[in-house]
């Protein structure tokens, strides 16, 4: 489902925030624009209030639910395109970082359409959230923050976090408006506040966190007279601090008349004439120093000028439940009727982690772990490998056989992976690889190219020979008789026979593996074998020897054996599933990423094969 | 983070450096070598000197804590005198580590001149009667209001001035506010104060005394600009070194961890989470009378981790249990109602910390309050209440259908038996 429907209210001036607000968010954080998207389906509002999302650099949709449903809000990445985009939206949620919340929340006050900004980052320098100041004064729009969780709207709108889990804004009752407005500096005590309101009173209507900084966009007086226009408010409350004189703005606004609603207040800090030295609480604003700024000096003020300001901050439930019994008794507030409330689906991490759901895993792992704070590979933690020293033969055999395996073991795969290495550039995967790469392509798909050349013909016959020759010697049939069968067969023997090399030209590779293994494996049976079928083949041919793939699929098999770490079904799934094979595929990479470095090293043209070296033959 | 006070050294090299002024100054610190320092300021040994102790407090004069018209030597045994030695300006003790020596300047005027922000604009004020006597003559001020995001003007200022500074001088004191304004602004300073400032026999003012702020949350846009200064703690008594672990935890983590400690032996010990949450569970102790017994302010917020909570916790509970006291005493493990925090998640590490100090809590004969709402808080509600008859130590425990500082009155309540 697309959203947002075209439709522009009218706003009364009191109102910044309706059942009908859209708003962007700035910065593609899911968390805050999901728990906007749920208060909205809580609420039941018609439209999602989220009608796009700025995300510099990207563009496209965001997926998000809006109760069971999945809808898509579009991404754009200026502010300017998403305002041109969607007109309606009159509200800007800014999750930018104080590093760039002052550009990101200038442009959207420089802009027709955005009328409010709530700016959440805290750390915005002084200088810059004045020059914001001066700029909405300017333009008639409204900033709420910067260091604030937002506000609420009871019943309409949720600025990103603000009120915290479904189950708060439930038992605070946010989900219908109630007939109190709520303005604090802190924004950590919203959710206590919100709280405090909903056990003494028929609930908040509106609730803003104007931020604790010097200056903060909008001030507790400028949100207390909004809420003496609205209609649907009946009393408010506030809750100052320390520092600043934006206490003194309300009590003279009080002492003019300009407040005639019953007002609660309470100015947080009255602790700091016990400290020691002058000090700085959390907030920006929250400095102790002079008197009159003080916490007492405020609550003082606020009472003289006939605001309930009760004794402590454990009397403001009271105090609200007083002016909210008299305006009942009075007549000015009736009881709100209690909406049916539709049921928000669990998120499916969270019902995970209660333990309310489950689910079968489409994947599965048996050989390493990065859970934790160290991959584990094959059960080994990767400190433990660098402390004791393993070697590239030893994490091979971990992620593949998933055990250790013995020393000499593990130094005969690595010799394998060194003897494979490479094989020059004139062998069909590193020629294919070099024709790649001269080609213009990167890395990888020349690298894909050589690789995709393995196969029975080059380097691919390991786990062919392997396969046969192990069959064969298990079976016990004689060697003369193993050539016979294949020739019957017309298979050719997988490992035997070179292009170049023969009985005279012998290959170094194959005598360096046969040297190792006949000094340092307890057994080589498989490889006494695949000897005594060379000897017959030799005496068809010169060149039919025992060729690098066959030697390696043999000495491997002898190999796996005769450490006794495997069972026989496991070698023989082993041979099946085509191990062996990947030992040449992984040495032969290195060579052939040397290749593909060295062409691009050189910036060797591309290749075109000459037409005097094909045959063209026509009919 | 906000406004924070830099060193009168640090501010006037930062001026120097940014106004283009010839002004000389040197520190001398407890690791500063005075032998070597005319090495690189040789005008120590020319000049008649001017020596102040330079750590952030005032009336300096009125304490006898400035040295003026001396000569190097002499300069030197005052400083020897002085360094890291107590002393106690406006009822707050604390050792001396900082001094700052400067030219003395010969003057018959001094002159008052401050810019501070307010929201709208910046402040300029000026005075003809300035140094101490400045509050007294508060009403000769003059204010001049450069709206934000407008530059000062030279010609503006000179108007202002008018008949308030003798006519010879007041060209160049309009050019020295409007450059000082331009530099105050581009450095994001939230206080600019010369009290007093004289003009030199050139007739160019220089700045006598000098306080300035910085607005450290620029940091991340003006730190080049700066340069090398730090921003060192308000004058004062030493801190506990309970509380110098606490703030090296702090430092280290994303976290925030607080602690202060007011009064060692009092028998009301907070733990609370949440900045706001815990300022006012300690305004209530002290609006219902009790602030002799606070024994400290302490804050965790923004999610620490198992290990950092039971590390602060443990700090704590030590500090409660060191001095035990017959009429027992209270621990209130206090917060609001958490956004997105996990109650029973925050309390592993306090539960392991209190399990820990089981026969010290004992023979205390402390009492723990718990209140706290939030995401799982009812896990993490019974996680404490099990505790309790697990140690054997009274716990009472609240949650979000009472209000935030239910606890208190109780709390207090119980001590007083």
């Amino acid at each position: 489902m697309f959203m947002a429907k075209p439709k522009t209210e009218k706003r009364e001036s009191y109102e910044i925030f309706s059942n009908t607000t859209r708003a962007f968010v700035y910065n593609l954080k899911a968390g805050p624009i999901q728990r906007m998207l749920d208060f909205d389906f809580l609420c039941k509002r018609e439209d999602p209030s989220v009608a796009g999302i700025i995300n510099p650099g990207s563009s496209g949709w965001h997926k998000a639910f809006f109760g069971k449903n999945e809808i898509l809000i579009p991404v754009f990445p200026t502010v300017s395109e998403a305002v041109k985009a969607v007109p309606y939206a009159d509200v800007m949620v800014n999750l930018a970082s104080f590093r760039s919340a002052y550009d990101s929340s200038k442009e959207a006050l420089e802009s027709k359409t955005i009328r409010t900004v709530a700016i959440i980052a805290e750390g915005m320098p002084e200088r810059q959230s004045r020059e914001l100041i001066a700029l909405a004064k300017k333009r008639g729009k409204w900033i709420i923050g910067p260091a604030t969780v937002g506000g609420i709207k009871s019943g309409c709108f949720r600025i990103g976090n603000t009120a915290g889990t479904i189950e708060n804004i439930t038992n605070c009752r946010l989900y219908r408006p109630g007939s109190v407005g709520l303005v604090s500096k802190s924004g950590g005590m919203s959710n206590e506040m919100f709280n405090v309101i909903a056990q003494n009173s028929d609930g908040v209507n509106e609730g803003i966190a104007i931020g604790g900084d010097a200056f903060p966009g909008s001030t507790l007086l400028d949100h207390l007279l909004r809420f003496e226009t609205n209609p649907d408010i009946k009393m408010s409350v506030v809750l100052g601090e320390l520092g600043g004189k934006g206490e003194y703005d309300i009590v003279e606004a009080k002492k003019a008349g300009r407040l005639t609603k019953p007002l609660i207040g309470w100015c947080i800090g009255t602790c700091a004439k016990v400290f020691p030295t002058e000090v700085q609480f959390g907030h920006a604003g929250a400095k102790s120093g002079k008197e009159r700024e003080t916490a007492d000096a405020k609550n003082k003020a606020m009472r003289e000028a006939g605001i309930a300001v009760p004794e402590s901050f454990e009397g403001l439930g009271a105090a609200i439940k007083t002016e909210y019994e008299r305006l009942k008794k009075e007549g000015r507030v009736k009881d709100v009727k209690e909406p049916e409330l539709p049921k928000i689906p669990q998120d499916y991490a969270a019902a995970l982690k209660s333990g309310s759901v489950r689910r079968s895993a489409n994947f599965m792992c048996t050989i390493s772990d990065d859970r934790g704070e160290d991959v584990l590979y094959g059960g080994v933690p990767l400190t433990e490998i660098i402390e004791k020293d393993y070697s590239v033969g030893d994490v091979i055999s971990l992620l593949w056989f998933k055990r250790r395996l013995p020393k000499y073991a593990a130094k005969y795969i690595e010799l394998c992976m060194i003897v494979a290495a490479d094989h020059g550039p004139c062998v069909s995967g590193a020629h294919n690889a070099i024709v790649a790469s001269r080609a213009g392509k990167d890395v990888v798909s020349s690298l894909a190219s050589g690789l995709l050349t393995i196969g029975p013909r080059f380097g691919g016959a390991i786990d062919d020979a392997a396969r046969y020759f192990k069959a064969a010697a298990d079976s016990g049939m004689p060697p003369e008789e193993f050539v016979e069968d294949m020739k019957r067969k017309a298979i050719r023997i997988p490992g035997i026979g070179h292009r170049i090399k023969s009985r005279d030209n012998p290959d170094k590779r194959v005598e360096f593996l046969k040297a190792y293994t006949k000094k340092h494996f307890p057994e080589t049976k498989y490889l006494d074998y695949a000897l005594a079928v060379e000897k017959v083949t030799l005496e068809k041919a010169n060149n039919l020897i025992l060729n690098v793939d066959g030697c390696i699929g043999v000495t491997c098999m002898d190999l796996l054996s005769s450490c006794k770490a495997f069972s026989k079904e496991e070698l023989d799934s082993i041979v099946e599933i085509g191990y062996l094979n990947g030992l040449f595929v992984l040495s032969r990479s290195i060579g052939l990423m040397g290749h593909i470095y060295d062409q691009k090293r050189l910036k060797a043209d591309l290749y075109r094969h000459p037409w005097d070296d094909v045959l063209f033959l026509e009919k | 983070m906000a406004r924070r006070k830099v060193r009168e050294h640090d501010g006037k090299k930062l001026l120097a450096r940014h106004m283009g002024l010839g002004i000389r100054c040197c520190q001398a610190k407890p690791d500063t070598d005075l032998g070597a320092l005319p090495k690189e300021n040789p005008w120590l040994l020319k000049d008649r000197l001017v020596v102040k102790p330079d750590m952030l407090f005032g009336k300096r004069g009125k304490s006898n804590l400035v040295l003026l018209d001396a000569d190097y030597p002499r300069a030197e045994e005052f400083i020897k005198k002085h360094m890291n030695h107590e002393a106690e300006v406006s009822g707050v003790k604390g050792s001396l580590t900082h001094f700052i020596i400067e030219p003395f300047v010969p003057h018959k005027e001094e002159f008052y001149f401050s810019i501070s922000t307010e929201r709208d604009a910046d402040v300029i004020l000026f005075s003809a009667a300035g140094g101490m006597d400045i509050e007294a003559n508060w009403d000769k001020v003059v204010r001049i209001e450069v709206p934000v995001g407008e530059k000062a003007d030279k010609s503006a200022i000179e108007r202002a001035l008018d008949g308030k500074i003798p006519a010879e001088r007041k060209a160049k004191a309009a050019e020295f506010f409007a450059k000082a304004h331009a530099v105050f602004s581009d450095l994001d300073m939230s206080l600019l104060e010369m009290n007093p400032f004289t003009f030199d026999s050139k007739g160019d003012p220089v700045p006598l005394d000098l306080r300035m702020e910085l607005d450290d949350c620029a940091d991340f846009k003006d730190s080049a600009k700066w340069g090398d200064l730090e921003f060192p703690e308000p004058f004062g008594r030493k801190p506990y070194p309970e509380e110098r672990f606490v703030q090296d935890l702090d430092s280290k983590t994303g976290a925030s961890l607080k602690l202060t400690i007011l009064n060692p032996e009092g028998r009301i010990w907070t733990m609370v989470a949440g900045g706001g949450a815990s300022v006012i569970y300690a305004d209530t102790v002290v609006d219902l009378g009790f602030m002799k017994e606070l024994a400290n302010y302490g804050e965790y917020s923004g999610d620490p981790n198992e290990e950092e909570t039971y590390q602060y916790a443990k700090t704590l509970l030590d500090l409660a249990t060191r001095h035990p006291d017959p009429r027992g005493k209270v621990l209130i493990i206090g917060g609001g109602i958490a956004n997105f925090t996990d109650v029973a998640n925050t309390f592993k590490g306090i539960v392991r910390a209190l399990r820990e100090h089981r026969e010290k809590l004992k023979k205390a004969n402390v009492s723990i309050f718990v209140r706290r709402g939030g995401p799982n808080y009812q896990t993490g509600l019974k996680l404490m209440r099990e505790l309790g008859g697990e140690l054997g130590i009274p716990i009472e425990v609240y949650g979000p259908e009472t209000s935030m500082t239910y606890v208190v009155p109780l709390a207090i309540k119980k001590l007083n038996g």
